[in-house]
Order: C-alpha cells, then structure tokens, then sequence
C-alpha cells in the first residue's frame, strides 16, 4: 500500500457539492451494453440525484458512478484507461460506471489537460489515484459517522461499505448524500497493485459501441441551433500570404451568406501556433456542399513573402546543413577521432526521409461562438488549454470567460497539438457575430502545413581487430531541426562517442508527428546497429545486449537517458517469443529496440517477398511501459504503431514543387491500406510494479528498423531511405552542388 | 434546388438540395445522419460507405439526383441496438482507435459478408483495401470480419 499526499490536490479533492437532478449527457445505451441480462426499465431507473465527490467523481442515489476523464481522446484510448484507474481506488464495479469526457478545467482535474508526449496515463497517475481514493475515503468518513463507529472499524469494496464485523453495510449511492462536507485526511492510502481488480485487466473501449453505431461523437458531427458553417482557402505554396478575392462573385453564389479575409495570428505566438497561412480568405454558408462550390470558384490574388522552396532545394540543404548547420545539442565521450583512425573496421551510413503529413481521417474542424465578452469553443483539440489561452490573446477576453469542450477526435499523431483551426474558427465567428463550425476539405488539410520535418542523419562506427565497436559517431540535421538526441542509446555504451543534433531552416510549417525525431532516429539507428553487427560477425541481439552490459556495469560518461536492463530486457523478451534463430523458408527476419517516451519497445518483423513486394507476415513486439492499465487498448495502440511505422516507412511522403505540396489527397498521397498491413501482430509487455509511462507512441519507431533490416535480408540490398516502397535506396553523393 | 423524396433506413425523407450534391453531405447536413463519414470527398478512404440496395458505395460520389427509388441504408439504420453481427463482432474484438473510419468499414465489411459470407484472407483484404484506417486496427478489422463470418454461419 501506498501513501500519497493529498496536499496537492487538497483544494480540489476536498471539494464536495450535490449536483441534483444529474443534468449532463448519461449514455443509456453504453450502460445496456455493459450490463446484459437487465432490462430496459432497469437500465433507466437512473439516479434521482448526484452527488460530486470531487472533479472525476459523481455518485448517484442508486450507486451508479459517472467519472469524468479529463484527457482529449485521440484514439489512445484514454477515455477507457484513465476513468479505469480512477475507479479502481474508488472501488466500484466497472459495470456501475459510466464515463463522461470532462470539459476544460485544470484546477478541478488537478491534471494536465493535454494529448501529447504519450503523457496522459503518466503524468496523470497519481491524480487520477488520489480522485479514487479520496471518493473511497469520504464514503467511508460519511459512513462512520452515520453509524458512529471507527472509520477503522469498515472496509469499502466494490459499491459497498461494510463494517468488518459484518453487522451493517450501505451501498455508496445511499451514503454519499452523506459524503457532502466531509474532510479527507492530509494522508491517503492507495492499493497495493497486488490488489488491483480494474488496472490490469482488459476492458473495451467505453465509446464502442457508439462508433459502431455511427453516434455523433466527433467534432466534425457537432451542430447547435443556429449555427453556420464556414470553409477556409490558404495560398497553394508555403512563402505566400493571401492578398485578395473575388468577394462580390462569391457572396452573389447560392448558399453563401457572406465571405471576408481572417487573420488569426497573435502578436507573441505560442508553440502551438504554428501556422503559415495565418490570414485565410473564410467563407460562410449553410450547406458544405454549396461551401465546397464557393471555393472553387475563388480568385485570389497573394503577396510573396519569402522564396518558394522544392523538394530539390531541400535535399541540397540537408546535406549543406549537415555538414555547417548550426549544432542544437551535442555530447562528446573520448576522442572519436583518433578511435576511428584506429579501428580495424569503419563503417559509414547516411539515412533520410522526406517531409510527411499527419493525415488524421478527421480534417481539421472547430466550432467557435463568440460573444461580446465570452467564448464557447468546441471541437477535436490535443491542447485543449493552449487554446483557451491563445484565443484569449487574440480576441483580448479574459480565460475565465472562455469555455472548452472536448469531442472525441478523429485521429491525433501530434497533428491537432497546433490549434490554428481553433483560433480561425474563433476569428471567423467573432468577424461573422454568429456560432460558426469551420470544416477543412481534405485538400485543405493536407496542404496547410505542419509536417513531419524530412531529415538525415549520418551514423559511423569502428571496430577493433576484436570486433569491438570502440568508436561511434552521429550528426543529424532537420528541416529545421535535427532528430538526433544526443543521450539516448548508445551514449554510455562506447568509449568514443559523438553526437550532434544540427539545426536549418525552412518556410515550409513542421511540428510534431507521433514520436517525433524518436520515429526517425529509431529506423536509421536500428537499421545502421544491425549492419555494424553484421560487420562485426556477430547476432544483432547478442551485439545489442553486449552493449546494454556495457552501458550498466561499466557506463561510459555523464548520465545516459536509458535504463539498460529495461532495455535489455524487451530484446530478451522479444527473442524467446519469436523463437529467435529459428529458420523458416522464405520468411525473413528483422528486429530493432527502441526507447522513447519512458518506455521500452523491442520488434520482430517477419516478411516473404511476394512479386518484389515485402508480404509482412508476422510482428512480435515486446513492450515495458511499467505498469499496464487496460491490456486491451494497450494491445491495440501498440498494433497500431507498428502498421502506422511500417505504413511510413514504405509508402508515404509529401514532395514540393515551387513551394506547393504536390499531394493534397489520397488517391496520389500513399497511406498504408488492408492488403498492406502485417497479416499478424503479437503483443507481450513485461509485467512490473513501475510506475506508468507512455504507450501512443513508443510502439511506432521500431517498426521502421526491424522491417529495413527483415528487407536486407529478402533483398541483400539494405535500406537507408524512406519511402522504401520508391526511394532509390543507394547511399546519396554528400558531395554539396 | 429541387425537391427528392428518398428511402433512408427504410423510412421516406425529403430533401430540397442542389442536384449534384453528393447524399454524403445530403445525411450529414440535411438529414442529421452523421454517422457517415467524410474523409477525402474523391472515394479514396470509404469513411463515407452506405449501402445502395444493400451493396456497399461510396456516398461523397453518389449525387442525391440518381438515387432514385433505390434504398439507402446508413450506419445508423444497419441494425436496431448494435445488434449487426459485424457490429457485434466489432465490439467483442474492440476494434476501434479513435473510431472516425469505423462506420465506413462496418458499412463495407457488412456488405461483403452478405455476397460473400465466408471470405479468405485475401478476399478480405482485396474488398476492404479502398477503407483507410488512419490509426491502423487492419489486423482487428479481419480478425472482426472472420469472427462475424464464423457467427453468420454457425
């Protein structure tokens, strides 16, 4: 058992307050699902009254628990996992609670209100425990003085409060009318994870069967009263900026109601306000169909801001800025230099990948009402707090009188953590006086920016007469940042070491795309370990876990990110699952590890080539996240990484032609598809006590590796440049034209 | 404009739209029906698949003048209470992520078991390859159509 100090949160969990007659949204239907065997009439015998514990708990009069989950959903499946912890302290049967998405309100969720970083179930954890623990508590405290015993003298369990002598007992709907008021102590206990009922356990997702019902549950799918609709045009190419358009043609077209130039910039930007089209021409209507018309019949005029950049002008800046960009972030070990000229055995590999687009299936969408002194916004947001924030700045009205509503989001992978559609949605409705929801086309959101940033990185290893690795070197640049992270694995491995993360620039808009630089640095760093392994005759485990040894017994310089044994220990879990050195005719192997966002992530892929293509038979993954709260959503988060890493690395990329993205739909745009995807996926996690850490992310930059190094096994030929599927693969002239 | 009378989850609606309007935005924005999805507009990612008379389409390509007296059925009208064997299946092998390519999968997957109720793998895969899922749940998706295959024909 342990203890956890209320104090934090003290403000917030104390709080206690009836809120009669319910009042919000209750999903009949999830419950039915969840409950078989009751009736109709049963399911909705719903409570009378609600009583609020605290900002997650609502307890009704016939024990029914609603709780609150505070996180943006993305699909990470947050609205499961984190209410899942939340009633295991409070000790409820799942089958009694219903989950509801928390609106915006940090200071009662005592939690960061945020999708990103694969932080949610990490950084929530101990208030997520704490809200439990201290509903349990004040039930119990609310019993003890109704029966005037000990508080010492009652258990609390599954809904109910008992005395241990077992002469009484009430159900936590009947008592917490009685809860109301009640202190909780400075000290709470929280489980033993040996006793753990919820967390661990595999639950489905709380929404499902709403989406396979085709409920309104998106933002795309929200409407009020009274409300318009708007649709935005940006400039064809980065590095321009919108002059004028044709507004009499457009106003005068059937279902358009008005049409005007936005600008939703700020005067000093916050990171989550990338963008490069700040002013937008928006035009406002009643029907999308007839929106989608209007913009096709725009002209407009633009001023050029900065010079249209190629694809063409991009490589050649990789390979100038990898060699004189300027140096973000660095460590030294040794003296690489003299090691190298040394070595036995020197190998140099340089790896890229082209700018990608994040693709969520929902385009980007948010409903905006503004009023004189008061914002109502609701929609698909990763930053539900930055947005708030920055759309105070712009429009000048305070944040307490801004509202935030989450609906669920129809993909996330870092896309939705840049609020710009929030802040446009917010800019039209206060120009138009009216509640509007502003929808991007798909060709609106594939070329509006914020990609992946395309990198190449440069890796360089040497060996002694005895197949040691006693130098290594890696030195990445971006655009405009490098992936490098110059601590991670093999820092503390090798005795001369050198890494650099180098900086350029771009006018093309990036941000972060699921892993970020982790996806990158993974592919080209596991792929280049397996070749030194290779090189140096021996197994890419044995090689891997020779160096992990060395990272722990013996570590080389100042403190590395990575804990070695944890490391070590998914390769080792990996290996006996996949039954590793078996040889199988026509299958062929690859595995890469990885660690980013606090976990552990090792991967087997298994492929056959079928008519030059790679068939992905198999992928055995071996994930240490500490401790897992739902095996089932983290099963499948975890699948989803590996299509989504395999589906980058073979298909997909955005090219530029004078400053336009040349892909602005799906049908030239490449996304991984069914036939594409692995025929089957495994998924063990090392079971622990640590503390949880992120899993939307760490499944996804392994998955590039072990599929580079399973292809140079079909092929002989090793791959250093994603798109597999098209990119020439021969390692590029460095030599600057 | 112009007036059509259609036949949506078996029950009769009107509708005065722009011919050309494709029936996605005609459920979406004049019928209240979002359960069909818009993804791309250019039937690339099947968020958008209904069934005319039974038989999976993709509805941003279907104008609202050539449907006719032909029947539409949208995610909301496949089953009474989630009670479609695919969306049984869905729910017992909790296929979705973030759940926004869902409907349009159920949508083609249903329409599939129904001309082919034992598909192979490869069948699958060849009939499901026009649905994107963003999030990647392909594995659970044919791991959901067997199961309501091997339900369909027990």
């Amino acid at each position: 058992m342990s203890v956890i100090k209320t104090r934090v949160g003290r403000r917030t969990f104390l709080k206690t307050s009836a809120a009669a007659g319910g009042g919000l949204l209750i999903s009949f239907s999830w419950l039915a699902s969840c409950k078989p065997g009751r009736t109709k009439e049963e399911i909705l015998a719903m409570p009378e009254e609600w009583f609020k514990l605290n900002g997650y708990i609502k307890i009704g009069d016939n024990g029914v628990v609603t709780i609150y989950s505070p996180n943006p959903e993305i699909g990470q499946n947050v609205m499961t996992s984190m209410p899942m912890i939340v009633a295991e302290e409070l000790d409820v049967d799942w089958k009694n609670v219903i989950v509801e998405q928390g609106k915006l309100d940090e200071d009662s969720f005592k939690n960061p209100q945020f999708a990103g970083g694969s932080l949610s179930i990490m950084l929530g954890w101990d208030a997520l425990r704490m809200a439990g623990a201290a509903g349990r508590r004040m039930l119990l405290e609310a019993a003890a003085k109704e029966w005037q015993v000990d508080v010492d003298s009652l258990s609390a369990k599954n809904g109910m409060i008992m005395e241990i002598s077992g002469a009484r007992s009430v159900g936590y709907g009947e008592i917490a009318t009685k809860a109301v008021g009640i202190e909780v102590p400075e000290d709470l206990e929280m489980k033993d994870p040996k006793d753990y009922k919820i967390i661990g356990t595999a639950k489905k997702n709380v929404e499902g069967k709403k989406i396979v019902t085709g409920k309104p549950l998106f933002g795309l799918d929200f409407q009020k009263e009274g409300m318009k609709l708007a649709m935005i045009h940006h400039p064809p190419a980065f590095g321009m900026k919108v002059k004028d358009f044709n507004r009499d043609e457009i106003v005068a077209m059937d279902g358009v109601s008005d049409a005007f130039i936005i600008d939703s910039s700020t005067a000093e930007p916050a990171w989550t306000e990338v963008n490069a089209f700040n002013t937008l021409v928006a035009i406002i209507g009643e029907s999308t169909w007839q929106l989608m018309n209007a913009k096709k019949a725009l002209k407009v005029s633009y001023d050029t801001e900065s010079e249209p950049e190629s694809s063409d002008t991009h490589s050649a800046r990789l390979k100038k800025d990898l060699k004189n960009g300027k140096v973000l972030e660095s460590r030294l070990d040794g003296d690489p230099d003299a090691a190298f000229a040394n070595a036995a055995k020197v190998i140099e590999r340089t790896y890229t990948s082209p700018f990608i687009a994040h693709n969520t299936l929902e385009p980007m969408n948010f409903y905006a009402d503004v009023k004189e002194n008061s914002v109502e916004l609701i929609g698909p947001v990763q930053t539900p707090k930055s947005l708030e924030e920055r759309v105070s700045a712009m429009l000048d009205i305070p944040v307490e009188n801004i509202e935030v509503h989450m609906t669920r989001i129809g993909g996330g992978f870092g896309k939705r953590l840049y609020i710009h559609y929030g802040m446009e949605a917010a800019a039209i409705s206060k120009k138009l006086g009216a509640p509007v929801k502003l929808i991007y086309t798909r060709e609106d959101d594939m070329t509006q920016g914020t990609y992946r940033p395309t990198y190449m990185s440069t890796y360089k290893a040497g060996l002694d007469e005895n197949n040691n690795l006693i130098a290594f070197s890696v030195k990445g640049v971006g655009l405009p940042e490098g992936p490098v992270f110059p601590k991670r694995f093999p820092a503390g491995a090798v005795d001369n070491y050198s890494a650099e993360k180098l900086g350029s620039e771009t006018n093309i808009s990036t941000g972060a795309w699921r892993a970020p630089r982790s996806h990158f640095t993974a592919g080209a760093e596991q792929s280049f370990i397996d070749e030194v392994a290779e090189l140096a005759g021996k197994d890419p485990i044995d090689f891997r876990l020779e160096l992990f040894e060395r990272a722990k017994s013996n570590p080389v310089g100042e403190e590395h990110e990575y804990d070695a044994d944890r490391y070590a220990g998914v390769l080792k879990l990996v290996r006996e699952k996949c039954n590793w050195g078996q040889d199988t005719p026509g299958i062929h192997r690859g595995i890469a590890a990885y660690f980013c966002h606090n976990s552990y992530v090792a991967e087997v892929i298994d492929i056959r080539m079928d008519k030059g293509q790679p068939i992905v038979e198999k992928v055995w993954c071996a994930v240490d996240c500490g401790i897992v709260i739902n095996k089932e959503g983290a099963t499948n988060i975890i699948e989803g990484g590996v299509v989504d890493g395999i589906g980058h690395a073979m298909y997909s990329e955005m090219k530029f032609e004078n400053g336009k993205p040349v892909h602005n739909n799906f049908n030239t745009y490449q996304l991984i598809r069914h036939s594409q995807a692995p025929k089957n996926i495994e998924v063990f996690f090392v079971e622990n006590e640590i503390s949880p850490t992120g899993l939307g992310e760490p499944g996804l930059p392994p998955a590039q590796g072990a599929l580079a190094n399973a292809l140079y096994k079909a092929t002989g030929k090793r791959y250093y440049h994603t798109p597999f599927s098209t990119a020439p693969q021969d390692q590029i002239d460095m030599e600057v034209g | 404009m112009a007036l059509f009378k259609l036949k949506i989850n078996g029950k009769s609606q009107e509708v005065d739209v722009d011919p050309k309007t494709p029936m996605l935005w005609v459920l979406r924005d004049h019928l209240n029906l979002v359960g069909t999805k818009y993804g791309c507009g250019v039937a690339q990612c099947g968020a958008c698949t209904v069934h005319l008379n039974g038989s999976a389409t993709r509805s941003c390509q279907l104008p609202v003048s050539v449907v006719g007296d032909n029947e539409i059925t949208t995610i909301e009208g496949l089953s009474e209470d989630a009670d479609h064997p695919v969306q049984q299946a869905w729910l017992k092998i909790d296929v979705p992520q973030c759940g926004y390519c869902q409907a349009g999968q159920i949508m083609n997957a249903a329409s599939l078991l129904k001309s082919n109720p034992k598909p192979s793998d490869e069948e699958i895969e060849a009939a499901m390859s026009g649905n994107l899922c963003r999030c990647g749940t392909y594995t659970r998706i044919k791991k959901a159509i067997k199961e309501a295959s091997n339900n369909i024909n027990a």
